[in-house]
């Protein structure tokens, strides 16, 4: 059920009859959401062929790619918004991609596990990785090759130049405005470019 | 055994106002053979047309009724409950102009000489194609097609529908396609031209009255064609270096692997019922299509009348029509923020996949249709 509200409260960032990028767009729900509640149109990209064929089956546009060989296939400035949401931290060129992002959006939001949330920290206090319903998996089998915080994003994004609009945490579904660095599981961003 | 669309008869729809032909000839008095399945509805926009490739016809699903009663090129993809489900949609197969299946081509007669077009019959593009079958649904009562869809070649009518009548088709379904044909897939085509051309049986492609048919220059044809159908893993797989006899025979001319025996078979039986007229027309329509061409190149430019909503597919292993060139069409779909959905199937087949059942490309085929449909 967080889940969906997350997706409700990320949702409510995105200006109605936005076009859209949704990168990293899974099975499609976000889209078909935008499209249905906010007018929206645009198109997700995605790898796996399973969240593809949903993406299909939702009536969703959707483009099969690996988002590590860019973005070379959209023109600078062709959406309204970019969506980045829990992909950013799976990519090893995550500065390039932050980047793309900005280049064919006039306005991008991301969203990622908070590695600075205090069951985080306490964690690796006592010597563990984390795992939690935020960051499900093992140290040896976590697709998360980009682990990073809420204020490491402020430090990235200031250093390419991007205007944050907007940031906040959501936890439970929840929107933490108060020390999100703390207490919040996922970070969430909307930024311009400068 | 999954259910088809049951034993089929061809029809034939016969036109006697010239179709003027981008080369500038035309051809008056024509015919095109067309099949069809499921129902039209009585809205008449439920209507699916289904582009063939190369050595295909009309015949896409069931069984024949005339001997041997052959199975419909695809009859996988098309049929009751199957991912083109001809119980929602009426589909309609149509051989195209110049092909030697039943329209008109270089083996009917010339109504100019009362004999047989052979060489004579007009070049054919896939541009003239799409006049042809747009005219059998004018005589058909469909005014738009709820899908347009075909591979490799018909990939590419599927794509030329959508700039030569955009306000006729809602949806185009294009398979393992490319924009226009490489220098190196053209140069495969001008290889099977030569084979052809160059048997002395071809007589200036007026072979007919003279009792022969160019099989030598068809069989290498087609074995040149099959290769770049196949992946070089499938190909290791299927044949790797086996060999046909236990021994060596040390011999330059017997066939000691199975690869070859397998290429010769293929190239036999095509001999047997290709023309080689057509051969050379649809080889050469493939190398015409260029629909950038007008517009300096540029794909985007080319694509901004399509009004269609896509969905373009390609299959990783296809080295003849790569996925490069599908996502060229994706690009240029993009360019215009136009619908356009893309999936590239991690298939081992190379070009042939488009024709195979494979589960995740046939999942998808139906998603789609389901879709459009609802």
């Amino acid at each position: 059920m967080s889940q969906r509200k997350d997706m409700l409260r990320i949702a409510e960032l995105v200006p109605k009859g936005s076009r859209v990028l949704d990168l990293g767009c899974g099975d499609g729900s976000l889209l078909a959401m935008l499209r249905d509640e906010r007018e929206c149109r645009g198109y997700g990209v995605e790898l796996d062929d399973a969240a593809v064929l949903e993406c299909v089956k939702r009536g969703v546009n959707v483009i099969q790619r690996n988002l590590e060989e860019g973005l070379s296939i959209f023109e600078d400035d062709s959406f309204d918004v970019v969506l980045q949401l829990d992909t950013l931290q799976n990519l090893r060129n995550t500065e390039a991609m932050l980047r793309e992002t900005a280049r064919v959006g006039r306005i991008g939001i991301v969203s990622f596990p908070n590695f600075a949330h205090w069951p985080n920290r306490l964690n690796v206090l006592r010597g563990r990785m984390p795992v939690t319903k935020t960051l499900p998996y093992q140290w040896y089998d976590t697709p998360n090759i980009r682990v990073g915080t809420f204020a490491d994003f402020e430090v990235l994004a200031r250093k390419n130049g991007l205007r944050v609009l907007e940031a906040f945490g959501l936890h439970n579904g929840e929107v933490v405005r108060r020390a999100p660095n703390l207490l919040a599981s996922t970070a969430v961003f909307k930024f311009e470019s400068g | 055994m999954a259910p088809s669309v049951g034993t089929v008869s061809p029809k034939i729809e016969r036109f006697t106002d010239p179709l003027v032909l981008r080369s500038g000839a035309s051809l008056r008095d024509y015919q095109l053979v067309y099949e069809t399945y499921g129902e039209l509805n009585a809205q008449r926009s439920n209507a699916v047309l289904v582009c063939h490739a190369l050595n295909a016809s009309h015949h896409v699903a069931g069984k024949s009724a005339e001997p041997p009663h052959a199975e419909g090129w695809w009859d996988n993809l098309v049929g009751p409950g199957k991912p083109l489900d001809t119980r929602r949609f009426f589909v309609i197969g149509v051989n195209n102009l110049g092909s030697c299946f039943g329209s008109t081509g270089p083996m009917h007669d010339n109504p100019d000489t009362g004999r047989p077009y052979g060489a004579d019959f007009p070049v054919v593009t896939v541009e003239d194609w799409v006049d042809a079958q747009a005219r059998l649904l004018d005589a058909l009562g469909i005014e738009r097609l709820a899908a347009v869809i075909g591979g490799s070649l018909g990939g590419m009518q599927a794509l030329s529908w959508t700039l030569q009548h955009p306000q006729r088709v809602a949806h185009a379904v294009v398979i393992a396609s490319a924009p226009n044909l490489s220098a190196q897939n053209i140069a495969f085509n001008e290889v099977a031209r030569r084979a052809i051309v160059t048997d002395p049986d071809f007589h200036g492609g007026h072979f007919y009255a003279h009792g022969v048919v160019p099989g030598r220059g068809l069989r290498v044809a087609r074995m040149i064609g099959h290769i770049t159908y196949l992946s070089d893993d499938v190909m290791e797989q299927r044949f790797g270096r086996e060999l046909r006899a236990a021994e060596l025979a040390y011999s330059t001319q017997d066939i000691e692997f199975q690869i070859e025996s397998y290429l010769r078979y293929q190239g036999d039986k095509f001999s047997e019922y290709f023309d080689a007229n057509t051969y050379l027309l649809i080889t050469r329509a493939l190398d015409y299509f260029d629909p950038a061409r007008e517009f300096g190149g540029d794909l985007s430019a080319a694509l901004e009348r399509a009004r269609a909503r896509f969905l373009v597919v390609s299959f990783t292993t296809d080295w003849r029509f790569s996925p490069l060139r599908s996502r060229e069409i994706v690009k240029a779909l993009l360019d215009n923020g136009r619908d356009v959905s893309y999936a590239e199937i991690d298939a081992p087949h190379g070009h042939d996949a488009f024709l195979l059942d494979d589960p995740r490309y046939h999942s998808l085929v139906r998603a789609y249709f389901e879709n459009l449909s609802s």
